[in-house]
């Protein structure tokens, strides 16, 4: 067995489903992570992603999804990109770079916003938020490199970018992750004094880590950086609660496809407008009308106007899951591609993502994914199709 | 009844002029949770080495090759409602098709378990 016929090939034995998609003329030496080795020490399968060495599960991707959805998972997104920025005249020199308003981001505030092409084409998107005297960004991992070329290259000389590379960063994610973090957080305030997007200066074992509350699986959750020589430590000491096991990037990617949350690379690229992908909010109210941010006149346009297309959810009937690539028809009419799609463990079911035609992209209209020459029936549905279940406060 | 392997991690189980086709232990651990299996229907003519079935984990999707050429007598219809059964027999109920022997020849180049098993352990 092997190759499947299309749309996107997988070897039996080499796991690139979730493999970076990104232009290479090279081939760089794959890097490892801080935790590579307590991975492997605990039995992960590893494959290479983003440039690194990552899990791609432990006992199994739907058992890993399920215990994230019910108790709590760590998993290791320390290749992403953190970056602060300091220096005089930031936050006008990053409101020239990022659709965000930076007026109203407090500190121990976090957001989303998108890094931007000329054209408004997505080359990134990314968290910041407000740390004392700085701005903390992060970026996916796959883009990060050249997310600091276009950002170094489009702020002024005397902001400063750095690159914290000896920095890891855990997401522990699920229902159980307060409970269990909170057994060994210190700070100014108690964990639970953070709300969805909120973060905080605390220290865990005796290191000073920052936590946001924040994720990409849809369930209440966290974001720790940490020192990267503090890393297995932390991850240990976490795991050793009984709320918390390590999960791989196969369930994140379930899990967040479930939440209906994009991946860059496959969901978000150079060609898609954050506008066509539903990410208006990350376009603040003020830069709506001000403008003033790489791609404002398309963007601006496509908000007043419309897309010709739509990032939306699809539901498919039977089992068969359609993946990226797989072409989207209104009867003989091809209307729109899948972006994202596999098998949903708490549906039970296939799901999908898909850019429309947006006179096919209301929901409840009847379409077919074509799957390897046969026609899949699929419904356009309501997303996230695992509901969100963030902590806003009580 | 003699049992051989191919290299792609399909196995095929003799039965006089018909056999059984079904993916590996190793396959399946490979692939981890399956979520779907494409089988072919009967009267299906598929041809050694070339593609007769896919197999979507959660992950992704594999093409399964007919370790010989045949004729399709009979699908695992167990398969449609359980396919979790090709992780937890995969060499046993977790079956995929049934087929007849067109060239019992073409049987000669595949691996016995013992082969089989040097050539995973050699992965």
């Amino acid at each position: 067995m092997g190759l499947v016929a299309s749309p996107r090939r997988a070897p039996i034995c080499r796991e690139h489903a979730l493999s970076d998609d990104s232009d290479t003329e090279f081939e760089p030496q794959t890097l490892t992570l801080p935790l590579d080795g307590w991975h492997r020490a605990r039995g992960a399968r590893m494959v290479e992603f983003a440039g690194y060495w990552m899990p791609i599960q432990y006992e199994g991707i739907v058992a890993e999804h399920e215990w994230t959805r019910t108790s709590a998972g760590l998993f290791d997104v320390s290749h992403m990109g953190q970056l602060l920025l300091s220096g005089p005249g930031l936050d006008a020199a990053v409101e020239a770079l990022l659709p965000i308003d930076l007026s109203t981001l407090k500190l121990g505030q976090q957001r989303y916003s998108l890094l931007l092409d000329e054209q408004g084409g997505v080359l990134d998107d990314l968290m910041v938020s407000r740390w004392p005297d700085s701005l903390y960004l992060v970026v996916n991992g796959a883009t990060k490199w050249d997310d600091i070329a276009h950002i170094r290259e489009n702020l002024p000389d005397e902001i400063t970018l750095n690159h914290l590379e000896d920095r890891a960063l855990l997401a522990l994610q699920g229902p159980k992750a307060a409970d269990a973090l909170a057994r060994h957080v210190h700070g100014d305030h108690p964990l639970s004094a953070l709300t969805f997007m909120r973060f905080g200066h605390f220290t865990i074992a005796g290191q000073e880590v920052t936590i946001a509350r924040a994720g990409y699986t849809g369930e209440d959750g966290f974001e720790i950086s940490l020192p990267a020589a503090a890393a297995a430590e932390i991850a240990q000491l976490l795991c050793g609660e009984p709320e918390v096991k390590p999960i791989g990037l196969g369930a994140r990617d379930s899990l967040r496809l479930e939440a209906g949350l994009p991946l860059y690379g496959h969901d978000l690229s150079p060609d898609t407008s954050p506008v066509e992908a539903g990410l208006v909010f990350g376009i603040n109210k003020r830069r709506r009308t001000e403008g003033g941010y790489p791609g404002a006149e398309r963007i601006n346009r496509e908000i007043a106007e419309g897309t010709q297309r739509k990032w939306v959810g699809l539901t498919i009937d039977g089992r068969m899951p359609a993946r990226e690539g797989a072409e989207v028809f209104a009867g003989g009419e091809k209307v729109g591609v899948v972006t994202s799609g596999g098998f949903s463990p708490t549906l039970g079911a296939p799901i999908a993502m898909a850019y429309v035609a947006s006179q096919h992209a209301g929901e409840g209209t009847a379409l077919e994914i074509e799957v390897r020459s046969k026609r899949l029936a699929a419904t356009v549905a309501a997303t996230p199709f695992v509901p969100h279940r963030y902590y806003r406060g009580k | 009844m003699p049992r051989y392997f191919t290299d792609e991690h399909e196995w095929i189980e003799v039965d006089g002029d018909t056999a059984t086709v079904g993916i590996t232990d190793y396959a399946q651990g490979q692939l981890g949770d399956i979520v779907f299996v494409e089988l072919p229907q009967p009267g299906t003519q598929v041809a050694k080495g070339k593609d007769a079935a896919v197999v979507e984990s959660v992950k992704a999707a594999s093409d399964v090759y007919a370790p010989i050429t045949g004729e399709v007598t009979e699908a695992n219809g167990a398969l449609e409602d359980d396919p979790a059964l090709v992780n937890s027999a995969p060499e046993d109920g977790g079956w995929f098709f049934k087929l007849t022997i067109s060239d019992p020849s073409e049987l000669e180049g595949l691996m016995d378990a013992a082969a089989y098993k040097s050539f995973c352990d050699g992965l």
